[in-house]
């Protein structure tokens, strides 16, 4: 009887699992579930913007600790952008293992004004992640960015090949792309850090381009359209604020740099919600007109952002 | 209270295990700091011996052999049997696994000729060492376990838990490397320690150096009863029940406590005739073993891959000495292996001949030379590379003049870059190129592309006064096949015979 119920139980199972695992796909199911591969979308991290709300500001000064305080305050305070309870993903430039007097990346001292507003204003954690183009142990370090984050109290997330997921860009060049979800999915807000850089094939490397450092693949064929896809990163993240320092800009040989001649002081931090007018103020820092800026115009005509930063209410101010 | 011997030793041997193991998982740029992580390396006086011998000089860090080649002189082999990484490993996994009757294990601890191989395996390496070729890395133990340790273990922990890199490492070669490693573990089910017995060269040298050695154990003739209970745990196979072999004994003191009659003890200088002086070889084997060395170096060296017909691969780190100086340094450890932050350095198959197997070799498709960083001069026991500061290695400061160490230069391959051959613009090479000014710059040209439209390109072209080979350029090319930019050797600093330009 025993014997009789046990070679039942054998049966049914492999045929069972047999059926369970049954695969009747035809080749042209098989790839075109390859091509459709679940991809997730990111939520909207901006908040609400009324018309009298000042949209962005240039803070003009020496003292980034000072600067980011004031840039905050005249954004309508910081508690207008992070609430308590708030997981903020703060994403610098760590892209080159580079000291940071040379620029390359974004400057320490900056995220951390940034992270301590942001645990003053009642954030329940704050999250640093990048994933460089250089090797990421010796980029958190050598920039600065590890000792700044720890210090500060935030949590780095290191871009490790099981945190990357496929993330849906509707881009006109993107359309979806392997992320460093993660931090994504962790987030309720996100505010980009970044410094103003000249680049050798945009021109320039500011916030737009800063989300680069979310994605992950094979990034490197982004330069065959490179101003339809950082026009397609802009669309893509809608971030509560972004933060581009001008204190200290890369002028030449970007976006590595590598000789201090290659960095001009300009003291300068502009801080807004429309990234397409902030990195517009930006190119003004390395000399050069917005006006012919690929990616601003695409980012224009496309809707992402207005460059004619005029047209917005903004400031400026000293301190 | 006292403790047993060889209680003590156990605490030993695992003492040094986990301080072997925590100085690999510590070698990375983020946890290295100011750790030894080289120590087991420079405490192993085969690696010194055989590079005195192919250099004729002693590289600074290997002083501290001399530690253990004085305590051996003094005890015998205390190394094999105290602090040996392998040899801890291979008597663990030799007690795990053995499950026979007490009649079987005291049979196979006893000596067997076969014993003498370690010797000859000496012999013919020292011989090689001795015209100028390291080879004693494919079997010193401390090499071996680095080696598969960097190549193999650590990458398979990483793919599992994602506790070692922060992006995945992986290693040339990680399967033959794994099979010798895995053999070597295999073989002591078949008889204990066998690694340790009949091949280690270390051993080997340890164990001549043990005929000096003014301890060892010494048998009580009147107490003991011949009931050969002190071969069941003996680890060396070095006959304590006969005369004892002081080349073999490892000086573990399990004979002195598996004996029932208290026979046995650890003695000052005891009588000669209760000893087995020198190792057991034959004598015309040994001189074979030698004329191997002979004959073998010529064939390995004259093959070609060393001066004119060198490899385009053989890329090697910033900081290594030239190339013939290299083969007769390098220990094939894996240090450098290890601790390269970009996966860059591989054990390398043939790119630099028969000689240069496992030696390091950077692949620009897996990883590339970080510009600020130095790891692998700071790892290598050997001085095969050198410590190099990062000002030297740029070509700053002091070393202005000098200018950068050159680990090669770039080449364009007009037939697959992007703007050379397929009308589209890229300039990822440029944009990833670390050095300032550039060593890569552009040339503007307008096409016509196929479909009508007019497009303004910029071509890349590399500059050789400014290219330093880094291969960040190679690694980061879209044509991920075969790049569209390659780093070749041509143009290394260590090498007056690879240059390019004249000026």
């Amino acid at each position: 009887m025993r014997r009789l119920l046990s070679t039942g139980i054998a049966t049914t199972g492999i045929i069972v699992g047999a059926l369970l695992l049954l695969d009747k796909r035809t080749g042209k199911e098989y790839f075109r579930q390859m091509l459709e591969k679940h991809a997730h979308r990111i939520p909207n991290f901006s908040v609400e913007v009324s018309a009298s709300d000042v949209q962005m500001v240039v803070v003009r000064g020496s003292d980034v600790k000072r600067m980011i305080r004031a840039a905050f305050d005249v954004l309508g305070g910081a508690r207008k952008f992070i609430r308590r309870d708030d997981v903020v993903l703060i994403k610098p430039n760590v892209a080159f293992d580079r000291p940071p007097a040379l620029c390359a990346t974004t400057n320490p001292e900056t995220l951390k004004a940034v992270i301590e507003v942001c645990y003053e204003a009642g954030a329940k954690e704050v999250i640093v992640a990048d994933n460089p183009i250089n090797e990421p142990e010796g980029c958190f370090i050598k920039t600065g960015i590890k000792r700044a984050s720890i210090e500060a109290g935030a949590r780095i997330i290191y871009p490790k090949p099981h945190l990357f997921e496929m993330v849906e860009i509707g881009g006109v060049a993107l359309k979806s792309w392997l992320a460093f979800y993660e931090p994504l999915r962790l987030a309720t807000k996100v505010i980009g850090v970044a410094p103003v850089k000249d680049h050798n094939l945009s021109s320039a490397s500011m916030c737009m381009k800063n989300w680069y450092g979310l994605l992950g693949g094979t990034r490197n064929r982004f330069h065959q359209r490179i101003h339809d896809v950082i026009a397609d990163l802009a669309n893509w993240m809608k971030p509560t604020l972004v933060i581009l320092d001008g204190v200290r800009v890369l002028m030449s040989n970007g976006p590595t740099g590598g000789r201090l001649s290659d960095v001009a002081v300009k003291n300068t931090i502009i801080a807004g919600v429309d990234q397409v007018a902030v990195d517009a103020f930006g190119y003004t820092l390395l000399g050069r007109d917005p006006n012919e800026l690929g990616y601003l115009q695409r980012a224009k005509e496309r809707g992402i952002g207005n460059p004619n930063w005029g047209e917005l209410n903004w400031k400026e101010v000293s301190v | 209270m006292t403790m047993r011997i060889t209680r003590a030793r156990v605490i030993s041997q695992c003492f040094f295990f986990c301080l072997f193991l925590f100085l690999v998982l510590v070698s990375s740029l983020e946890r290295v700091g100011g750790y030894p992580v080289s120590l087991f390396l420079r405490l192993d006086p085969l690696v010194a011996l055989s590079t005195v011998l192919s250099t004729h000089k002693l590289y600074g860090e290997l002083l501290l052999s001399l530690i253990t080649v004085v305590l051996t002189l003094l005890l015998g082999r205390v190394f094999c049997g105290w602090a040996c990484p392998m040899g801890a490993l291979n008597q663990f996994v030799g007690w795990l696994f053995n499950v026979r009757s007490l009649r079987e294990r005291i049979e196979l601890n006893r000596y067997k000729p076969i014993y003498a191989v370690k010797y000859y395996v000496l012999i013919f390496m020292l011989a090689l060492a001795l015209f100028g070729s390291v080879q004693i890395g494919w079997l010193d133990p401390i090499c071996l376990l680095h080696r598969s340790m960097a190549t193999y273990i650590l990458p398979a922990i990483n793919s599992a838990l994602h506790v070692v890199y922060v992006r995945q490492h992986e290693h040339h070669f990680a399967w033959l490397i794994g099979i010798i490693f895995i053999v070597v573990l295999g073989l002591n089910l078949y008889i204990p320690r066998f690694f340790c017995r009949v091949i280690c060269p270390l051993g080997a040298l340890l164990g001549i150096l043990s005929r000096f050695s003014i301890w060892r154990i010494e048998r009580n003739e009147g107490k003991c009863t011949q009931c050969s209970m002190c071969l069941k745990s003996c680890e060396g196979a070095s006959d304590p029940d006969k005369q004892l072999r002081k080349a073999e004994c490892m000086v573990c003191f399990n004979c002195l406590e598996d004996c029932p009659h208290g026979a046995l003890s650890f003695s000052l200088l005891p009588p000669v005739d209760g000893e087995v002086t020198n190792p057991t070889l034959s004598g015309r084997r040994a001189f074979l073993a030698f004329i191997c060395g002979i004959l073998i170096y010529p064939m390995m060296r004259l093959s070609g891959k060393v001066y004119k017909s060198f490899d385009k691969r053989l890329i090697r780190p910033p900081g290594s000495v030239p190339e013939p100086e290299f083969l007769a340094r390098c220990v094939k450890c894996g240090q450098c292996i290890r601790i390269c932050p970009t996966n860059a350095l591989q054990p390398a198959l043939y790119e630099a001949g028969i000689e240069g197997i496992f030696t390091p070799v950077l692949d620009m498709r897996l990883g590339y030379c970080e510009l600020n960083c130095t790891l692998c001069g700071q790892v290598c026991p050997t001085g095969a590379i050198q410590k190099i500061s990062v000002e030297q290695k740029l070509g700053l400061g002091e070393f202005a003049d000098s200018g950068p160490i050159r680990i090669g230069t770039a080449f364009i391959d007009r037939g697959r870059c992007l703007p050379f051959a397929m009308d589209t613009p890229c300039l990822v090479c440029q944009e990833v190129c670390p050095v300032s000014p550039k060593a890569i710059f552009t040339r503007p040209v307008t096409v016509r592309r196929r479909d009508g439209t007019v497009v303004e390109l910029r071509r890349p072209q590399v500059d050789p006064t400014k290219c330093i080979g880094c291969g960040i350029c190679e690694h980061s090319c879209p044509v991920k096949d075969e790049p569209a930019i390659r780093v070749t050797p041509i143009g290394e600093t260590r090498s007056p015979d690879r240059r390019l330009l004249l000026t």
